[in-house]
């Protein structure tokens, strides 16, 4: 199956990544290469069978609703942020601007 | 080195010699400046972590340029553990970018040379993990094992490599690839080491819910138990089509050898095996993609929120992560949203879940008629550097015979079993769920009687 440049485009704007155009050329064509050989699961017969679960069978792991001081600081967390301002993560316009 | 030798050595040697062989290999990332202090304990060395595994002393990159200047305010479980039994860690390794890879090319930092041929690749993700042990720079080191990252290198690069049960060893504090298939390992010299290196870091933790409640066995002694009526498997469906014919001679003669040691050889069949790839290479992006959709400039790492000229905060996404991201893991990210987008998760995603159960059900099967499996770790030795690196398809081949433990969430290990042109050639053997004596106890049995270099 041969991706589309438009289909590629799609996906790489799902997982938000900007790709240049050399890029788009590229993946189209390594990804559709994958895609082929994993469509031999298709030869598989699944009717009937339920998709695998936690693979060593643990089911809900609780523990006790007790709240613990996080050991790390509010300036060691915030140590690697971009760009911080007043104690806080400054991020961009998450609605957009009018311009 | 071994770790019995390194307890005695000189920590500030230790670092020169380091610092000396990474100049021709870069398998390290960071060094430390000067020596540390070993503590009191069964494991009172030196040792290298791969670098997707959190320490507060050294930066945690992924060997990624999204995290070149990341520093951790915490550290992984594995790291206290290590420290508490008297471990001094001297620095990280270099990997392929967030662990995504088989040949270590794909690292932001540049390639990794095997310490036994320097125009071939160590193998990856661990693949400085692997160089720095088989170089002799560290007694050992720590990789982590999606689906064979710990044992193909250690194939590469003629030493020995364990990927625990899912569950047996914590991942708290490893980045993490793709959840369900993780697992942090030991790459070690001998199989003693391992099984050492083992005690120490295994058990339940109550930071990785996914962590095993089982008590710990004493693996260095388990492994010296002999192995006569033991029942091992030869699967035939991890021999012939895709192995190269000298791979496959030299672990059917090193099978050979664990005959005459008293084990019982049977062929068994996986029929759904040969379809683990396929299966692995859906699970393991839509993980990834999942996993890795955190790296986008706003909370740490690389970002371009500094910009005044990008005015969103999708904008700001798209293009940290387009200039912060390597090759292989937009590659990965790609196929792993298109795997799980709508209209295609059903065909894809849902139906390799479908299949990994198929694939479970085949090995439970197995394990009832034998203990362990035998197969070759690798489908060929170490290949040249730049040989597949422009082919995604055949870099992801080099997976065929790991990737199966990591979807059945099994124990396996890599030991070397022989040479072919030089190059080591790697045997794994498997076991059940916490089967880890069982397979370190075959393996340590087959290196305490044979040379693999002469063989």
């Amino acid at each position: 199956m041969e991706l589309s440049k438009k289909e590629v485009e799609h996906i790489a704007n799902l997982a938000r990544i900007e790709l240049t155009e050399a890029e788009i050329a590229k993946y189209g064509s390594e990804l559709s290469a994958i895609l082929d050989y994993i469509d031999e699961l298709k030869k598989l017969d699944i009717t009937g069978i339920e998709e695998i679960g936690q693979i060593t069978g643990l089911t809900n792991q609780l523990a006790e609703d007790k709240i613990e001081n996080c050991a790390i600081s509010q300036k060691e967390l915030l140590a690697n942020a971009p760009v911080v301002e007043n104690g806080q993560i400054k991020v961009k316009s998450v609605l957009g601007r009018e311009t | 080195m071994n770790i019995a030798e390194a307890k005695t050595i000189n920590l500030k040697d230790f670092l020169t010699i380091a610092r000396n062989a990474n100049k021709e290999l870069n398998a390290l990332l960071s060094i430390a400046d000067k020596p540390g202090k070993l503590g009191e304990g069964e494991l009172a060395v030196p040792c290298f972590i791969k670098d997707n595994i959190v320490t507060k002393e050294y930066p945690t990159t992924c060997a990624s340029k999204i995290l070149e200047h990341f520093k951790s305010p915490y550290e992984a479980t594995v790291i206290t553990k290590l420290k508490a039994a008297g471990t001094w860690i001297a620095g990280k390794t270099n990997l392929d970018e967030f662990a995504l890879g088989a040949s270590n090319e794909n690292s932001a930092f540049g390639a990794v040379k095997n310490p036994i041929d320097k125009s071939s690749v160590p193998g990856g993700s661990s693949g400085g993990s692997a160089a720095a042990v088989a170089a002799g720079i560290t007694p050992f080191s720590l990789g982590s094992d999606t689906g064979g990252s710990i044992r193909q290198p250690a194939a590469f690069c003629g030493i020995v490599g364990l990927k625990p049960t899912y569950g047996r060893v914590s991942r708290y504090g490893l980045v993490a690839m793709a959840s369900s298939l993780d697992q942090i390992g030991p790459i070690t010299n001998t199989v003693e080491d391992c099984a050492l290196v083992l005690k120490i870091i295994a058990g339940k933790d109550p930071k990785d819910a996914t962590s095993l409640s089982a008590s710990v066995p004493d693996y260095p002694n388990e492994i010296k138990k002999d192995i006569k009526g033991m029942k091992i498997g030869v699967p035939k469906e991890f021999f012939g089509e895709g192995i190269d014919p000298t791979v496959e001679q030299k672990v059917r003669n090193a099978i050979a050898k664990i005959k005459e040691l008293g084990a019982e050889i049977s062929e068994v069949s996986l029929p759904t095996a040969p379809f683990a790839l396929a299966t692995y290479y859906i699970i393991q992006p839509a993980e990834v993609s999942a996993n890795l959709a955190r790296f986008d400039g706003v909370k740490y790492g690389m970002s371009l929120g500094a910009d005044d000229t990008i005015e969103t905060i999708e904008e700001l996404y798209k293009k940290t992560r387009g200039q912060g991201l390597g090759n292989e893991v937009k590659r990965r990210i790609m196929l792993g949203t298109y795997a799980t987008s709508a209209g295609f998760r059903e065909a894809y995603y849902d139906r390799a879940r479908k299949v990994a159960q198929l694939i479970k059900q085949d090995f439970d099967r197995v394990f009832k008629q034998v203990d362990v499996l035998i197969t070759p770790t690798a489908p060929t030795v170490a290949f040249k550097l730049g040989e597949k690196i422009n082919d995604p398809l055949a870099m992801y081949k080099a997976d065929l015979l790991t990737a199966p433990a990591n979807l059945v969430g099994i124990p396996a290990i890599s030991i070397p079993c022989g040479s072919a042109d030089g190059l080591p050639v790697g045997l794994q053997i498997m076991g059940p769920q916490l089967g880890e004596s069982m397979i370190m106890r075959v393996a340590h049995h087959f290196e305490k009687n044979y040379n693999w270099r002469q063989l």
